[in-house]
């Protein structure tokens, strides 16, 4: 059993909590991810690993309530336990010899981008970051981003912050602009990264995604995760999660994401599904 | 006594197939006490036990079958234990018609003696009605890791714990058990009798950590270094699926069958208080031909499949499953497409919609027919494609049960481990020793996907070899 220690509401659907886990935390790199069940009869989903204490050991997760398991996670309060809880997975996002970077985050992917920002930051690196949402009520993690971004950029669709547009806006003129980008480094809906993708390759801007498919190990066992990658199977936990964006099969990926969407039990999943919006 | 002449096997009461292709209730149910000491006089007592030689792990079968005759079934357990950790795992899945059964003297004039049904009746009987006390031994103060709870794991842990070893076995996934829990399912092997199993080990003192993925938490080199285990089992299993690398092998509905049994066994998915999605398909191919395509089929009739077909591209006789599934799959229903391989799986696209919902779901694998060449070096016949025979079953899912091969995730995180170039550990066979000192490895981890005996012989051995290793330093 692994205790909550912490619980912080981010936003109406966005929940952040401590989680104690200390080999866990002994382990953990930025990009990774961990595999918890809420209780006995539950799934297991995976979350990114937002941050990590490896003092207390505690493993920070940043989740949205999209559907039965998110929401049965968000009644959870600190003090509770959680059944499982494993980890870290995954291959960490690759850091070393980047001088300049654009992180390029929509809307809870800002959650999961936000431990590689903070360490490309520590290491000495040029951050710029692109971070944008719905609207205003859906920010979340504004602060953190500016205090390791060299430059940030919030965008929302509706213009009730920041700027107005999709965060392809904003990365496209600091492209034209000449910004020299080691790296552009999108995390999000796959609709997002596909279109950062597309703003990036006319440029020969390297750019790396972070996938999401939907998995039940985490290991390398079940072969639910794979992604079409340069035209060879990936299977994105034990591969990834990070790849190249330019070789992703992105169409394939959104449609592998819907498997489930007629056996989903809460009709929640249709409204505040940040990682499907738009796909279906 | 005279031995009893029948020439065939006392029947094994069964769920009626109809029934039972609804239901995940075990489908075998087991010999009562009667039909078990009938079996046991169709023994003759061979003095040269060719049966016994037939046994991956030696189990004396004469003297066992001896003491059922003699109504001492506690007597019959304790022989069996002698060189078996799951005699009621082995009595039912084990195929023992190419082990034991296949040598029997029985069978060269009718059917062999039921020692896999004697075998599992000995087992059940000493689960229900013997209550052994925990004898939790003295600690001879050394440590010991096992990675992975399969039943390789498992029974190097026992054997281990047994001889006094503080035995931490460390498990990737929340539950231990292997295969033995989230692939073979709860028709064919009731978890309750894995459960108990642990549960054994469990009073013997072993630890179980669920939730540790070594070569992610924590490194085979930390459990030898920081965290003081002077022995190392590897019994990690080989759940790496393979696909065909046809077109349409990432639609909607294609699934590893360890996804799919994953999602049915482990995460319970058929129950309705289970949050896990299963597609609940109508109709379904299953490729391959092993024990594992069978289940994987046969889970899909009891989650509502109208039809299912296993599709295997050699002949009935290559079939490697079990004989016992395949008769029980075909019973329920299921439909061998044989000397078939698919080419191609086939999926909806709306080209008017792009936003349609249906598009990227299965709609039908397309196949060819085959026939068997000439005879290779090693007797085998492989299969060739007959030209223009294609053709196209319509279906809903389609599930890969092609094989699996070693996780190569210890191995890239252990420095001076060696495997072959099938993946799996190399290790000397008499003591399961790897490449590197302190370490054993064995089960599907070193053969590839294999058997639970075999799995299971070489957890002990490695536990013998890992105890002289350990009393020596
Ligand atoms: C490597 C990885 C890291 C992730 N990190 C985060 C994160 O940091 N924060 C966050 O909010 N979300 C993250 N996700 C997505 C998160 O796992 C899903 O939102 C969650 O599983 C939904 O579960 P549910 O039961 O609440 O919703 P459901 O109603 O079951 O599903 C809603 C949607 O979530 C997706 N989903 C469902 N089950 C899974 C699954 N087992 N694996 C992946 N996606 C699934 C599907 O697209 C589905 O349509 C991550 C996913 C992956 C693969
Ligand atoms: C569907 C199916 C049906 C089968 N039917 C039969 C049958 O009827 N008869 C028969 O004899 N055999 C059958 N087999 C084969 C048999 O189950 C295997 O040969 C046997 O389970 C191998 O045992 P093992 O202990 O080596 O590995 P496994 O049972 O695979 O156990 C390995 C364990 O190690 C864990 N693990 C892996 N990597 C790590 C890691 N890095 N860290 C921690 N833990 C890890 C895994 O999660 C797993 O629990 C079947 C197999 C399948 C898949
Ligand atoms: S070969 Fe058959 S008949 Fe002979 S001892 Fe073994 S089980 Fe009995
Ligand atoms: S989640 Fe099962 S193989 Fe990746």
């Amino acid at each position: 059993m692994y205790k909550i220690i912490y619980k912080k509401c981010l936003n109406d659907f966005v929940i952040m909590m401590d989680v104690e886990a200390p080999l866990v935390a002994r382990k953990a790199e930025p990009g990774q991810f961990i595999i918890l069940r809420v209780d006995e009869n539950g799934e297991r989903i995976p979350l990114t690993i937002a941050g990590f204490d490896q003092k207390q050991g505690t493993v920070r997760i940043i989740f949205q309530v999209v559907g039965a398991t998110t929401k049965k996670l968000s009644h959870k309060n600190a003090g509770d336990y959680l059944s499982d809880f494993v980890g870290p997975l995954g291959t960490p996002t690759h850091t070393e010899g980047l001088k300049k970077v654009c992180i390029v985050g929509g809307g809870v992917g800002c959650a999961i981008a936000l431990p590689v920002a903070q360490k490309l930051h520590a290491m000495g690196c040029e951050v710029h970051g692109i971070i944008g949402f719905r609207s205003k009520d859906l920010l979340i993690l504004e602060d953190e981003f500016r205090a390791c971004c060299n430059q940030l950029t919030v965008m929302t669709d509706d213009g009730s912050y920041g700027r107005q547009g999709v965060v392809t806006l904003p990365l496209e003129e600091a492209i034209q602009a000449g910004e020299a980008y080691d790296e552009v480094l999108a995390i999000g809906p796959l609709i997002m990264m596909k279109f950062v993708v597309a703003t990036t390759k006319p440029y020969q801007v390297k750019t790396i995604v972070s996938m999401n498919p939907i998995m039940i190990d985490g290991t390398g066992m079940c072969g639910g995760c794979r992604l079409t990658v340069g035209g060879e199977t990936k299977f994105a936990c034990v591969d990834g999660p990070d790849f190249d964006g330019f070789s992703v099969d992105f169409d394939e990926a959104m449609q592998r994401g819907s498997i489930y969407n007629n056996y989903e039990r809460h009709a929640y999943s249709e409204t505040c599904n940040l990682f499907t919006k738009e796909v279906e | 006594m005279a031995a009893n002449m029948n020439p065939k096997k006392n029947p094994m009461p069964s769920q009626p197939p109809e029934v039972r292709a609804h239901n995940f209730n075990e489908v075998a149910l087991g010999y009562t006490k009667d039909a078990a000491m009938d079996e046991a006089m169709r023994c003759l007592g061979c003095k040269h036990m060719p049966c016994v030689s037939g046994c991956p792990v030696n189990i004396h079968i004469p003297d066992f079958i001896t003491k059922i005759k003699e109504g001492d079934f506690e007597g019959a357990y304790q022989i069996i234990a002698q060189s078996s950790s799951l005699p009621a795992v082995c009595g039912r899945v084990c195929p023992q018609e190419n082990q034991c059964e296949k040598h029997c003297v029985r069978g060269i004039k009718g059917e062999p003696v039921g020692i896999g049904r004697l075998e599992r009746f000995v087992a059940d009987w000493h689960n229900t009605y013997v209550q052994e006390p925990p004898k939790c031994p003295v600690s001879n103060g050394h440590k010991v890791a096992v990675i992975g709870a399969g039943p390789a794991g498992l029974a190097c842990a026992g054997d281990l714990a047994k001889k006094g070893y503080q035995v931490t076995i460390f498990e990737a996934l929340h539950m231990p058990g292997g295969v033995l829990v989230y692939g073979i399912p709860e028709f064919r092997l009731p978890k309750s009798i894995v459960e108990k199993e642990v549960d054994t080990l469990r009073a013997l003192g072993v630890k179980i950590e669920t939730n540790v993925v070594i070569g992610k938490t924590i490194t085979t080199d930390e459990l030898l270094g920081e965290m003081g285990f002077e022995a190392v089992f590897i019994g990690s299993g080989a759940g790496l699926p393979r696909f065909m690398g046809i077109p349409g092998e990432s639609l909607k509905g294609v699934y590893s069958a360890n996804e799919y049994l994953t999602r049915s066994n482990l995460m319970k998915a058929y129950r309705e208080d289970s949050s896990t999605p299963i597609m609940k398909s109508r109709r379904v191919a299953v490729v391959g031909g092993g024990n594992v395509a069978m289940d994987a089929a046969r889970t899909a009739l009891r989650l509502g499949a109208e039809k299912v077909y296993i599709v295997y591209r050699r002949s009935m006789e290559e079939l490697p499953a079990r004989h016992e599934e395949v008769e029980h799959a075909v019973e329920e229903g299921v439909e061998l497409l044989l000397l078939t391989n698919p080419t191609e799986i086939l999926g909806y696209n709306n080209p008017e919609d792009k936003r349609d919902p249906q598009n990227g779901f299965v709609t039908g694998i397309r196949c060819t027919k085959m026939e068997l060449g000439e005879p290779d070096e090693r007797g085998r016949r492989s299969p060739v494609e007959i030209p223009n025979s294609f053709f196209t079953v319509e279906v809903d899912a389609v599930i890969m049960a092609i094989g699996t091969s070693p996780n190569p995730l210890i191995k890239k995180t252990t420095t001076g481990l060696e495997v072959n170039a099938r993946g799996g550990i190399i290790v000397q066979e008499e003591t399961g020793a790897t490449t590197m000192e302190g370490v054993y490895a064995g089960g599907d981890a070193v053969t590839g996907a294999a058997t639970v005996i075999l799995a299971m012989g070489a957890g002990k051995t490695a536990a013998s070899a890992i105890d002289i290793y350990l009393q020596g330093n």
